[in-house]
C-alpha cells in the first residue's frame, strides 16, 4: 500500500489492542448516510516509474523559451547548492517552529535572513515572510490603517502593478478601506506629483511608493516620501530585492525614510515556476512592530545562559489572539525563505550588486538595440531598472505571436490594464541573458516588425 | 554562530555572480545606494557548511516522529518533489501564454476535479496559498454570496470554542464579527447554545469536522439544518480532512465551502512554516464567487479563466495562479495514491490513532473524551499528573524531544486542561507508535521518582528552555555587527 507500513498482521493486532472487529468499526460514529462510496473520479494509483513518465512528458511538452517576461517574477540564475540544501529533509519536511529546542536550525536561519532584509531595505525590524508580494502588500495597507487609527484611505499610484492592486482589493475590500488610484505622468512614467495635489486636505493612512515601478521605471521617491510625512501620511514602499543591491534602500528615501517596506522575495534564489510558491517580505519602523503581521524571530538565551532563538511577539498572532490578530496569517511560505537566505549567503553584498549591475546592462542594451528598429520606440523618458516600455507601431499580440514562433517570449503586453499607452509592450533582460540572446531578440524584433513596415506592392497600394 | 561571523571582508564566490563587470549604465546618483547591505562575505564552502549544520538543529518527518494534533505531519514522498524540479516546469513564466504550459496546466485542472470529487464539492478554486488564505477566500466567498441577494444584514460568524485561531481571525478579515459557540461534555457542539445564537444576523458557521477535539460531530446534519434555516451558510474547515478522505465527502454533510490543506492531506511538506496551499471548494450557488484564476478546459485545451469568465468573482488572492509547485506537488501525490489509495489514507491515519490511544491508556494517561472514538487525533488531558506531581503538559512535551520524538501539540485546544493533542498519521508503523508509547510510559515513571528531570527538560537538544518572555520584552531582531575593535 503506497506510504503504509502495515502488515496483515500488524492490522489484526492493533485492531485487537483496539478492541476492534475491523477498520470500518472505527468509523460507527459516521452517521451511515454520510460514508461515502469514495472518489470515483480519482484515476488508479500510478507507480512512481509511470507518474515520473508522465510528468516528464508534460515538462518537455512546455519546453523552454528564451524570456524576456518581468512584471513582477524575475528569471536569475540560482547557484546549484541553493535547491540541494533547502531540500534537505530537515529543512523541508519540518514544522513551523513553535517548539523552539527542536527548530534551532529554522529559527537561527530566519534570524539571519531577518538580518539581512533589515539591512538590504534599512529598515529597523523584518518578519519571516508572507505569503507573495501582492498580498504583502495588502497586509502592508491593513497594517497602515490600524497604525494611523482615523483614516480608512490608501493612496495606491497606477505604476503599482495591476493584479498587485487586484489582489490588495480582495484583501481590504470587507473592512471598508478606500484605495484611491494616482495616476501617472505619461512623459516620464512614473507617479504624477501634481496628481497628489488633489488629494491634499483629506484623512490619509498611507502613500504606496513602488520602486521601480511597474513600468520599470524610477520613481521620484523623496519628493513623493517629502509629500507624505509633510501630510502626516505613512509610506508603504514596495520594491524589488535585487535592484536593491543597486538602488537607494526605502529606509533613507527623502528626509526620514518609508515606514513600511513590502516586496515579493522571489527573486532572491526562487525559480519563476508558473507563479509560486514564491514569498512575500515586510519590514518597518521599530515603532510599528506590534502591528506587523507574520512570524518575527528573536534572539534568547536558554536556561544555562547559551544564545538560541525562538518566534516571539506571538500575541500578535491568531493562534494567540484570535479575533484581535494582526492577521489570519498562520503557514506560509518558510522554505522559501531558506533558499533566500543560502542564495544571500552565497552571493555576498559584492555578488548581488553584481547581479543588480549586470540586469541593469542589459536591459540598458536591449532597450538601444530594440529602440533602433524602426517602428519600436521608449514609451518612457525616466531612467529604468532592468525593465521598460516600448511603443510599437503594429498591435501588439501578433509581433509576440510571432516572436514565441522563434522560442523568445518578448515581454508582456500592457494592452489590457494600460489601453491608454496604445500599443504598449513591457520587456525585462536580466543578468541571465547573454549578448548573443539580445542580439537574437532584437533581431527577431526587426525582421517581424519591419516585414509589417516594408512597404506594401503596388498593387495592393492603390486600394488605400 | 552565526553566518555574519564566519564572513571576512573581501571574500568572494565568483562562480556565482555574473563574469562580465557591467557597464555603469544609466541610473542618476540620486536612485544609488551609498552603502552595501549586510550581507556575509563568505565562501560557497562556508555557506555550504553553514546551512547544512543548521539543517541538522532541526527535528523532521525524515529524522523523527511528529505527532503534532492538527498538522498532519505525514511523510512527504520524494517523488513528488522531484517531478516539480523539472526543469521546464522551474522554468515557466507565470505570465507566459497558456499555450506554453499545457503540461503544467493539464495536471491543474486534474488536480481541481479530484478535490471536487474527494470533498463533494460542485467547482474548486486552486488559488489561496495557505489554509488560512482559503478561509479567507472562504468566508469572503459567504460574504459576496449575502452582498448578491442583497442580504447585508448578517454581520456575524459563529465558531466552535475549540476552532483555530485563524477561523476567529478569518471572520474578523472579511469585515465579520466572530462569536464562539460553546463545546458540550462529549466534544461536540452544544445544539441548544447552536439555536440561541443563530438567526438573521449569522452570516455563517466555521466548522471543523472532526473537530480540533479529535472526534466526528456526529449530529453534524442537524448542525447544517439549524444553520441553513437563518439563511446562513456552512463553512468545512479541512484542516482535518486527512481524518476522512475517501469516506465521507464535506459536501455530502451540508458545508457550503471548504478549504483543503495540500500540505497536510495531500503531503506537500511544512518546509519549517510553508509554504503551503488551500484549495477552496464550493457548492453551486457559491461557485461564481471563487477567487481567480481557476483553470479552465475546452477540448484539449486548458486556460488559466479570469475576471471576463468569472465577473462576480471575489478577485485575486495572488499575483499569479497562487503556490503551483505545491500544486503539483499535491497532484503527484494524488497520482500515486490513487481512489483506493485516497480510502486507505484516512482508514489507516484512524487505526494509527486509536490504537495509540488504547495504548497510551493501557500505560495509564487519562483521554479528554475517553467514551469516544478517535478520529485521526485524539486528545490525552494530564491535569491529574499536573495535580499530583506538578509536572504539566508542556514538560511531558519537552521531555519527549529528549527521547527523540518531537512533541505532540500541546494547549490546544484550550478547552481542555494540560492537554496534548496528538496525531499520529498513516505513514507511522506499528513500530514506532509502540517507541512512542514506551517513551510516554518513562516520562509517566520520571514524573514520579524524579520529577525535576522532566521539568527542566528538554536536555539534549541544541538550546534547553529558552526564556521567551525575556526575548520578548528585550527585542533583539537582527544581528549588529560589534563596534570596531580598538587597539
Amino acid at each position: 500500500m503506497p506510504f503504509i507500513p502495515h502488515t496483515e498482521e500488524d492490522i489484526r493486532a492493533m485492531l485487537q489492542s483496539i478492541g476492534a472487529e475491523s477498520i470500518d468499526q472505527l468509523f460507527d460514529e459516521i452517521p451511515p448516510a454520510l460514508r461515502s462510496s469514495g472518489a470515483t473520479r480519482v484515476p488508479p494509483a500510478m507507480t512512481e516509474m509511470e507518474i515520473t513518465r508522465l510528468m516528464r512528458s508534460r515538462a518537455e511538452r512546455d519546453g523552454t523559451y528564451l524570456n524576456f517576461i518581468g512584471a513582477g517574477a524575475y528569471e536569475h540564475h540560482i547557484p546549484a547548492a541553493v535547491w540541494q540544501i533547502t531540500t534537505r529533509g530537515e529543512f523541508y519536511s519540518s514544522y513551523t517552529p513553535y517548539q523552539a529546542e527542536a527548530s534551532q536550525g529554522t529559527l537561527q536561519l530566519l534570524y539571519e535572513y531577518q538580518t539581512m532584509m533589515a539591512s538590504l531595505l534599512a529598515l529597523d525590524v523584518t518578519n519571516a515572510s508572507l505569503y507573495d508580494g501582492a498580498s504583502a502588500l495588502g497586509e502592508a495597507v491593513l497594517m497602515a490603517v490600524r497604525a494611523h487609527r482615523s483614516a480608512q484611505r490608501v493612496l495606491m499610484p497606477r505604476t503599482v502593478h495591476p493584479t498587485w492592486r487586484r489582489v490588495v482589493r480582495t484583501i481590504v475590500r470587507n473592512q471598508g478601506i478606500v484605495l484611491s488610484e494616482v495616476d501617472y505622468d505619461p512623459a516620464a512614467g512614473h507617479t504624477a506629483q501634481d496628481a497628489l495635489a488633489a488629494f491634499e486636505g483629506q484623512d490619509i493612512a498611507a502613500l504606496v511608493i513602488p520602486q521601480p515601478n511597474f513600468f520599470g521605471v524610477l520613481e521620484p521617491v523623496d519628493e513623493l516620501v517629502a509629500w507624505a510625512h509633510a501630510h502626516h501620511i505613512l509610506v508603504i514602499a514596495v520594491v524589488n530585492p535585487v535592484a536593491l543591491a543597486l538602488l537607494r534602500p526605502p529606509g533613507e528615501w527623502g528626509s526620514d525614510g518609508a515606514d513600511i517596506a513590502v516586496g515579493d522575495g522571489q527573486p532572491l534564489g526562487v525559480p519563476l515556476a508558473s507563479g509560486g510558491p514564491y514569498f512575500g517580505f515586510m519590514a518597518c519602523r521599530k515603532h510599528l512592530v506590534r502591528q506587523m503581521p507574520g512570524r518575527i524571530v528573536g534572539a534568547a538565551r536558554d536556561v544555562d545562559g547559551r544564545p538560541g532563538y525562538t518566534l516571539t511577539l506571538q500575541a500578535r498572532e491568531q493562534h494567540i489572539r484570535r479575533s484581535k490578530a494582526t492577521s489570519n496569517i498562520c503557514t506560509n511560505q518558510g522554505l522559501l525563505v531558506v533558499a533566500a537566505t543560502i542564495h544571500m549567503a552565497l552571493l555576498g553584498p559584492a555578488g548581488l550588486a553584481g547581479v543588480a549591475r549586470a540586469c541593469h546592462s542589459n536591459a540598458f542594451d536591449l532597450l538601444a538595440h530594440l529602440t533602433a528598429i524602426e517602428g519600436v520606440e521608449r514609451m518612457f523618458s525616466a531612467p529604468v531598472f532592468h525593465e521598460f516600455v516600448l511603443r510599437l507601431k503594429t498591435p501588439v499580440a501578433p509581433v509576440l505571436h510571432a516572436l514565441k514562433a522563434q522560442g523568445i517570449l518578448g515581454g508582456l503586453s500592457l494592452t489590457h490594464d494600460y489601453p491608454e499607452l496604445g500599443q504598449a509592450l513591457l520587456v525585462c533582460a536580466t543578468e541571465t541573458k547573454s549578448e548573443e540572446d539580445l542580439k537574437h531578440y532584437s533581431d527577431n524584433m526587426a525582421r517581424i516588425v519591419g516585414k509589417r513596415f516594408r512597404p506594401a506592392p503596388c498593387a495592393l497600394k492603390t486600394k488605400s | 554562530m552565526l553566518i555574519f561571523e564566519l564572513a571576512r571582508p573581501g571574500r568572494r564566490n565568483p562562480s556565482q555572480a555574473p563574469a562580465a563587470a557591467a557597464k555603469a549604465g544609466a541610473i542618476p546618483e540620486k536612485f544609488l545606494r551609498a552603502t552595501p547591505p549586510l550581507l556575509p562575505e563568505v565562501s560557497e564552502l562556508d555557506a555550504v557548511r553553514h546551512y547544512t549544520s543548521l539543517s541538522q538543529k532541526n527535528f523532521s518527518i525524515d529524522t523523527h516522529f511528529y505527532p503534532l494534533g492538527s498538522c498532519t505531519m505525514k511523510y512527504n514522498p520524494r517523488a513528488c518533489n522531484a517531478a516539480a524540479m523539472l526543469p521546464q516546469f522551474l522554468a515557466r513564466h507565470p505570465a507566459a501564454p497558456d499555450d506554453t504550459g499545457q503540461g503544467f496546466l493539464a495536471c491543474m485542472f486534474e488536480l481541481q476535479e479530484m478535490l471536487k470529487d474527494v470533498t463533494g464539492m460542485a467547482a474548486v478554486s486552486l488559488a489561496p496559498m495557505a489554509g488560512a488564505q482559503g478561509e479567507f477566500a472562504g468566508v469572503a466567498m459567504i460574504r459576496a454570496y449575502h452582498d448578491s441577494r442583497g442580504d447585508s444584514a448578517r454581520r456575524e460568524i459563529l465558531v466552535p470554542d475549540a476552532a483555530h485561531g485563524t477561523n476567529p481571525a478569518t471572520a474578523v478579515m472579511c469585515g465579520y464579527a466572530a462569536r464562539e459557540i460553546p463545546t458540550d461534555t462529549e466534544g461536540n457542539v452544544d445544539l441548544v447554545a447552536l439555536t440561541a445564537a443563530v438567526g438573521p444576523h449569522t452570516a455563517g458557521l466555521m466548522l471543523t469536522n472532526p473537530s480540533t477535539l479529535g472526534v466526528f460531530e456526529k449530529r453534524i446534519l442537524e448542525i447544517a439544518e439549524i444553520v441553513h434555516q437563518t439563511g446562513g451558510l456552512l463553512y468545512y474547515d479541512g484542516a482535518n480532512l486527512n481524518a476522512i478522505l475517501g469516506r465521507v465527502k464535506p459536501g455530502d454533510m451540508g458545508f457550503d465551502a471548504i478549504h483543503i490543506n495540500l500540505h497536510k492531506t495531500f503531503s506537500t511538506p511544512h518546509g519549517g512554516g510553508g509554504p503551503g496551499a488551500g484549495p477552496v471548494g464550493v457548492s453551486a450557488r457559491l461557485a461564481p464567487f471563487l477567487p481567480l484564476p481557476l483553470v479552465g478546459q475546452h477540448k484539449d485545451e486548458y486556460r488559466l479563466l479570469n475576471e471576463r469568465d468569472l465577473p462576480l468573482s471575489i478577485g485575486r488572492l495572488a499575483a499569479h495562479i497562487g503556490n503551483a509547485g505545491v500544486l503539483l506537488r499535491a497532484y503527484v501525490y494524488a497520482r500515486l495514491l490513487g481512489a483506493e489509495g485516497m480510502r486507505r489514507v484516512a482508514d489507516f491515519a484512524t487505526l494509527n490513532a486509536n490504537y495509540l490511544m488504547a495504548e497510551l491508556k493501557r500505560a495509564g494517561f487519562d483521554l479528554a473524551y475517553p467514551r469516544r472514538r478517535a478520529s485521526h487525533e485524539f486528545i490525552v488531558t494530564l491535569k491529574r499528573l499536573k495535580d499530583e506531581t506538578g509536572i504539566a503538559a508542556m514538560d511531558v512535551a519537552k521531555r519527549l524531544l529528549d527521547k527523540g520524538f518531537h512533541a505532540p501539540t500541546s494547549y490546544f485546544p484550550l478547552l481542555v486542561p494540560e492537554c496534548l493533542l496528538i496525531e499520529p498519521t498513516e505513514t507511522e508503523s506499528r513500530q514506532t507508535l509502540d517507541a512512542f508509547v514506551a517513551a510516554m510510559k518513562e516520562i509517566l515513571e520520571e514524573a514520579r521518582a524524579n520529577p525535576q528531570l522532566v521539568k527542566t527538560a528538554p536536555h539534549t537538544t541544541p538550546v534547553r528552555r529558552l526564556d521567551e518572555v525575556k526575548a520578548a520584552r528585550e527585542l533583539d531582531l537582527a544581528w549588529k555587527p560589534p563596534p570596531p575593535h580598538r587597539s
